[in-house]
């Protein structure tokens, strides 16, 4: 069995096989997987009994399931109005210095993906950003550059 | 600074360690007597829609079907809103309690929160309580459990049948109503679906007594609502306020000295300009004295440095990404709506293009599916007839 | 509590069981409600939103084809917010959709256009979204052609190809302005599990979906006077041809259908039902044969029950689905691909043509065919055995091409 079949087999025996497990499960296999693949998503429709295109189609509805390989850590920026009026777009220069990457794409050594998101419930305390599961609140460019040495750290170590 | 026009309340966010009690006490209290306490206190739902709660319950209690769900609705996506977050982090136990009665009286044995996957931080606080209120449910003899279900950045999702779809391993695209949840919910049973706030305020009405809630408010809004704040104010936060405020009574508490115009709901609110502050009250529609809004309680403060045009056009973005895309009307309509502001704001298209746009976001009430499509076009033609000067130079 | 509900449609009384939806109740007084989601065939989608209707006192249109009645109502299917609201709708769909309905194969037999020439949108009003997408066209697969460009994701076919078919080849993929019809990760049709049955050409209004046309290949072949073109007919073919033809659906046409290939130019006009025949003693002595083999001999390799089907579409859903059964499969070829050997090898000898030179062209009522008629071990007579497949429809395209008055033709044999 590859690694991925086991994985699934096991989200499958915690969740369950039929229907509405589908999102745990997903979430699952991205979780350690830190996306969904192709080939994952055929083991999962294999093993729940869907056709491969339902996963898929299921899949690509949800903003955070990520289809292509991403980084270690996915930073998603907030830039609905108020983030947006409190300076994102400073914000995204600057993360954009601090890792020399573009919107969208993932830094060369696969530490971080860069992405944007709507309102992440943080607009008394705008701009904010989501890395991973850790919220960022209150930014400014002085402080995007230290959050990424910190991540930055912490990964070497 | 702001002036203290409007009384601050302190209900919600109150801290009480008396889960077990009071969850014991109304326990011991029939169905029938809950129901009406609910019904008596006139609250209605905090997520946006207002439909009165105690209502939902007795529906769902008297329809058929074998086995009943309750399920909060913690995909808190409207633009500009974080109580239900805050809720969720300091007092958990009073939306457990909340939907446990709730389930006790339809007849429900499990309960969900929906919880949106940009919250999954939560999770951490909010397992170990849902743990410890498991135990107190054990302890007073009551059989229920409560699961987090994660969502995955997906706003409508929010939407109470597309939150079904998404529990059930499906793409969030709403469903036909009717039939409506308290017949047909999460897998087709009947489901109680109420949002976090709303829970809170149950917990309030049943050690309370409904009259301490009745008391605040007016009219057909009654109770206190938490307001999440935010933009060009200078204390933006979490208040809770009593309902039936005017606009001009907000902004002497919240604006900057300088407020053009307050966006009260959010993206799929209405935009109020200074011109018309005195005029609108926030509220549930109803019998109140000039126009009053309902609402999920964010309120947006832009002050005359911002751009309504940029406001319009983030709006309309968000619409477009976040639209699940099977209806007509919304799929296509928002992307009409918003590349037919660009093409006035560039001259590609006539001014008078934008009667046609209004039109069109006309045609988008009245036909789209669900609220997402129907609520477009608050914004749209709140910001397009208000700062019409700003979408064309 | 009755079990009929009485509603009041355009002012006029009607009684319907209870479940029964808006538009089926207008339908029972004669009154047409435009659909475009809808079908009968599938469950319901109510997506599109041309058959809003209004219901006195409400300013919210309701969705007739989604929405089952209740007593007392009151519906007006044609008011003026009605119109307004469905015309807008009409004009949202054409505005994401390649509208050059000239150079479109369902140019003439559009659902989307018969809405739009009923509505008489004569005024492009809104932004042509349509020009700035890169919609891709799949033309990879040998039976359908999806071209994104013309879909209005109604998601008929999606509920065709699940529902319907329990194949599930095709599914909508990600939200709001992205959202499309999609196969598994965007692959070719001719990737995926589809069968080719062609179900989803059937039910799709509009081009979006379209059977994979050799109209020009066979003009070509027939117009060169080295090639010997020999034309096989199957037995659904006669009795669907008259229909798109302007005769009376379900009519016979076979004489009439004979006349016209031959007027086509085809040299040799036979009938599939001949190696049907073939087909039949095949596997009828394939079926004694295992039976020995099986029953007598107690050969495990020999299995039984054996199935038989000449739709290709079903033996590629065997394939994928219950691949460890493969060997239950009758051996046999269906009669079309038995008839291409055939035609190649034995009648080639017969009529003293150079099988190089002979086209073996067959009409089927189905696209499964031309997948068949292209897969690889399809050429037992050395060169392919079946070169192109026309279906019925691509038929009476070419009768009419030529000029020929279908129903004027005498009977042939």
């Amino acid at each position: 069995m590859t690694v991925i079949q086991e994985r699934v087999k096991e989200l499958v025996a915690k969740y369950g096989r039929s229907r509405e497990n589908l999102l745990p499960i997903l979430q699952g296999v991205a979780d350690s997987e830190r996306y969904v693949s192709e080939y994952s998503m055929q083991v999962i429709a294999e093993e729940m009994g869907l056709s491969a295109a339902d996963v898929y189609g299921t899949a690509t509805f949800y903003s955070f399931m990520e289809i292509t390989p991403r980084g270690k850590y996915i930073i998603r920026l907030c830039k609905t109005i108020t983030c947006f009026m409190k300076g994102k777009n400073q914000i995204l220069l600057a993360l954009e210095d601090a890792l020399k990457i573009k919107l969208g794409e993932t830094t060369p050594d696969r530490m971080f993906t860069l992405l944007e998101t709507n309102c992440l419930g943080w607009c008394h305390k705008a701009p904010a950003m989501l890395i991973n599961d850790d919220v960022h609140v209150d930014l400014t460019p002085e402080k995007v550059h230290e959050i990424i040495r910190s991540y930055k750290q912490k990964a070497n170590n | 600074m702001g002036k203290n026009v409007l009384k601050r309340i302190d209900l919600i966010f109150k801290h009480e360690d008396d889960c077990k009690e009071i969850l014991q006490k109304t326990l011991n209290r029939s169905n029938d007597e809950l129901i009406n306490e609910l019904i008596g206190s006139g609250l209605k739902g905090r997520g946006g829609a207002g439909f009165p709660t105690g209502l939902k319950w007795k529906l769902t209690r008297e329809a058929a079907g074998d086995k009943k769900y309750v399920i909060c609705n913690a995909d808190e996506g409207e633009p500009g809103t974080f109580k239900d977050r805050e809720i969720l982090s300091t007092v958990p136990h009073k939306v457990l309690t909340g939907m446990a009665v709730c389930g006790r009286i339809i007849g429900a044995t499990e309960g969900f929160i929906y919880l949106r996957g940009e919250y999954r931080y939560l999770t951490q606080t909010l397992q170990p309580e849902i743990d410890k209120f498991h135990k107190i449910c054990d302890e007073v003899g009551l059989d229920f459990r409560v699961k987090i279900f994660l969502g995955y950045g997906a706003y409508i999702c929010g939407e109470e049948s597309a939150l079904f779809e998404s529990m059930e391993g499906k793409r969030g695209e709403p469903r036909n109503k009717p039939p409506f949840p308290t017949e047909f919910g999460y897998l087709g049973q009947p489901t109680v679906i109420n949002n976090v706030e709303t829970l809170a305020h149950t917990w309030t009405i049943f050690k309370y007594g409904a009259k301490k809630f009745r008391d605040l408010g007016v009219q057909d809004s009654r109770g206190s609502k938490l307001f999440s704040i935010s933009g060009d104010t200078p204390i933006p936060g979490i208040y809770e306020l009593e309902l039936g405020m005017t606009v001009e009574e907000f902004v002497e508490d919240f604006g900057d000295g300088d407020t053009k115009a307050v966006q009260v709901g959010g993206a799929s609110g209405f935009c109020v300009p200074r011109k018309k502050f005195r005029d609108i009250a926030i509220g549930y529609q109803g019998k109140l004295t000039g126009i009053s809004l309902p609402t999920g309680g964010s309120m947006m403060l832009f002050n005359s440095s911002r751009s309504m045009y940029n406001v319009l056009h983030n709006y309309l973005e968000f619409f477009c990404e976040e639209s699940c895309g099977q209806c007509t009307p919304c799929r296509v309509g928002t992307q009409q709506l918003l590349h037919g502001i660009r093409a006035v704001k560039r001259g590609e298209k006539p001014a008078s293009y934008l009667d046609t746009l209004f039109a069109l976001s006309e045609t988008m009430k009245a036909t789209s599916k669900c609220g997402l499509g129907q609520s477009v076009a608050n914004s749209f033609q709140s910001i397009v007839e208000n700062f019409r000067e700003e979408m064309i130079y | 509590m009755s079990n009929t509900v009485n509603l009041t449609i355009n002012g006029l009384e009607v009684t319907v069981p209870k479940g029964t939806t808006v538009q089926q109740a207008a339908e029972l007084l004669g009154i047409k409600v435009p659909v475009l989601c809808y079908h009968k065939d599938l469950c319901i989608a109510g997506n599109c939103r041309v058959c809003v209707v209004e219901q006195v006192g409400s300013k919210r249109l309701l969705a007739s084809c989604a929405t089952p009645v209740h007593e007392g109502m009151e519906i007006l299917t044609n008011s003026l917010a009605v119109r307004n609201a469905r015309k807008h709708i009409i004009e949202l769909l054409l505005s994401e959709h390649n509208a050059d309905c000239t150079k479109c194969y369902r140019n003439g037999n559009c659902e989307l256009q018969e809405l739009a020439a009923e509505y008489k949108i004569t005024n492009q009003n809104l932004i042509d979204l349509a020009q700035s997408r890169a919609y891709t066209i799949d033309a990879f697969s040998p039976s359908i052609l999806k071209d994104d460009s013309r879909c209005i994701r109604c998601q008929r076919c999606v509920r065709t190809c699940d529902e319907l078919q329990s194949v599930g080849a095709l599914a909508v993929a990600h939200k709001g302005d992205h959202m499309k019809i999609s196969t598994f990760f965007n692959k070719t049709i001719s990737e995926v599990v589809c069968t080719n049955c062609g179900q989803c050409v059937i039910h799709c209004p509009t081009g979006a979906l379209i059977e994979k046309n050799y109209i020009e290949e066979v003009w070509a072949a027939i117009a060169d006077p080295s090639k010997h073109v020999v034309v096989q007919t199957a037995p659904a073919v006669r009795v669907g041809l008259g229909e798109e033809l302007d005769l009376k659906p379900g009519e016979r046409v076979t004489g009439k259908m004979v006349a016209a290939l031959r007027r086509l130019g085809f040299n040799s006009v036979l009938d599939t039902d001949f190696t049907a025949d073939l087909t039949i003693i095949e596997e009828g002595t394939e079926l004694l044969h295992r039976l020995k083999k099986n029953l007598v001999d107690k050969d495990e390799k020999y299995k039984l029950p054996m199935t038989t089907s000449c739709s290709p579409g079903w033996v590629k859903f065997f394939e994928h689905v219950y691949p460890d059964m493969l060997l239950h499969m009758s051996t046999c070829k269906s009669p079309q691909q038995m008839f291409g050997a055939l035609a190649k090898t034995f009648y080639a000898k017969k009529i003293g043509v150079d099988p190089q030179n002979i086209v073996s062209v067959s009409i089927m009522p189905c696209t499964a065919k031309k997948f068949e008629a292209n897969r690889p071990e399809m050429r037992d007579s050395g060169y392919k055995d079946v070169d192109y497949v026309l279906t019925t429809r691509e038929l009476a395209i070419m009768i009419k091409q030529a000029g020929i008055e279908f129903s004027d033709l005498p009977e042939e044999k």
